[in-house]
């Protein structure tokens, strides 16, 4: 299981743009390296992100072989109401992880 | 007596070589960052260094080896009871010059009665991150009493020695010629103060050993072997050089 990291505000106004980082733990090997010996380093690498705000989606990304490591993606969304953010990455060898976050509206 | 009278006017030129820093003009690396990497350490949550260690934080807790202890069992809240611990390293422990890693490793072999970590493993890498964290914002104070004393010397030397098919010495890059280029590169003063670091080149978390075996490489030197008192010495002597400056682990940098 990969480790996540997800920051979003606690609480917010409505109607607020809120910002969001999400942080997950992930070699990102874009198969095009080689060992020592010249066999092919196969590709492991994360193919989407998803955030979904109380259900509904606000954020998708399709990952490719030239991002790095760890890949931290930051972006903003509109708090609306009081709920729950999840987070889902998906990608190669049947890799998968998820996180969420509560936000509070005031 | 002929070999005698040849190395001494020698040991007086490697002597006067090269001056340290004055200890006012020292700066961390972090300084000379773009204001996105600084932005990037600063905070936990962007921090990849952090994924070590929340996975450090899970190793204090769980039990290892045969007597079933974790760290915590003996050394309780890491946030209160190691505040300060990774500061003082490298140290002498038992008669013998020990870093952090290697500390952690006798722990393990000795109390825990488990196989040591290997260098740059995950395990140890995470382990000496979450203790460095308990220190972060602390000044440096590596040791500096008698019994260090010829360990730090021997460190000294090693630092001012020239070495490799490229010929030169640690001091020729980071106390003469920092703030200068190398290939494009800024040249930093080497202040090792936020180790174990997230090298963004290595796209993962490195030691300072990992740092140095680097340079030797770079000027095409044989690399002394992880966990070698050689390497122990230097980084004593580099953490000696930043004292009292604030340790930054986990750092982030280029």
């Amino acid at each position: 299981m990969a480790r996540t990291i997800v920051n979003v505000p606690a609480r917010a106004g409505k109607g607020q743009v809120i910002e969001i980082k999400a942080l997950v733990g992930h070699v990102m090997e874009t198969g095009f390296r080689r060992t020592e010996t010249g066999a092919l380093i196969p590709r492991d690498i994360i193919r989407s992100f998803v955030c979904r705000y109380n259900g509904v989606e606000v954020f998708r990304a399709d990952l490719h072989p030239a991002i790095a490591a760890n890949p931290l993606i930051e972006f903003t969304t509109i708090a609306t109401e009081s709920g729950k953010l999840d987070f889902h990455w998906a990608g190669d060898n049947g890799f998968s992880a998820d996180d969420s976050a509560p936000i509070t509206i005031e | 007596m002929r070999p005698r009278a040849l190395v001494l006017p020698l040991l007086f030129l490697a002597s006067g070589a090269g001056a340290d820093i004055p200890l006012a003009e020292r700066r961390s690396g972090y300084e000379e960052m773009s204001r996105e990497t600084r932005a990037m350490q600063d905070d936990d949550a962007t921090n990849p260094a952090t994924l070590w260690v929340l996975d450090g934080a899970s190793l204090w807790e769980s039990k290892a080896g045969a007597d079933g202890k974790a760290c915590a069992d003996c050394h309780g809240d890491a946030a209160t009871r190691m505040k300060g611990a990774a500061a003082r390293y490298p140290r002498v422990f038992e008669g013998r010059l020990v870093n952090l890693e290697q500390r952690i490793n006798l722990c393990r072999t000795a109390q825990q009665k488990a196989p040591a970590f290997a260098y740059e493993s995950r395990e140890l890498l995470a382990l000496s991150a979450y203790l460095g964290r308990q220190s972060r914002g602390l000044p440096i104070e590596a040791a500096t009493g008698q019994d260090a004393k010829p360990f730090l010397e021997s460190g000294r030397a090693a630092y001012y020695r020239r070495q490799g098919q490229l010929n030169l010495a640690c001091a020729q890059c980071h106390d003469e010629r920092h703030g200068g280029k190398l290939a494009g590169t800024p040249i930093p003063q080497g202040q090792a103060t936020g180790y174990p670091i997230y090298r963004l080149e290595w796209q993962g978390l490195g030691s300072l050993q990992r740092r140095l075996r680097n340079c030797m490489i770079g000027v095409r030197a044989e690399p002394y072997a992880y966990g070698s008192p050689e390497l122990v010495e230097l980084e004593l002597y580099l953490m000696w050089r930043a004292r009292g400056m604030t340790l930054e682990t986990p750092a982030v940098r280029p």
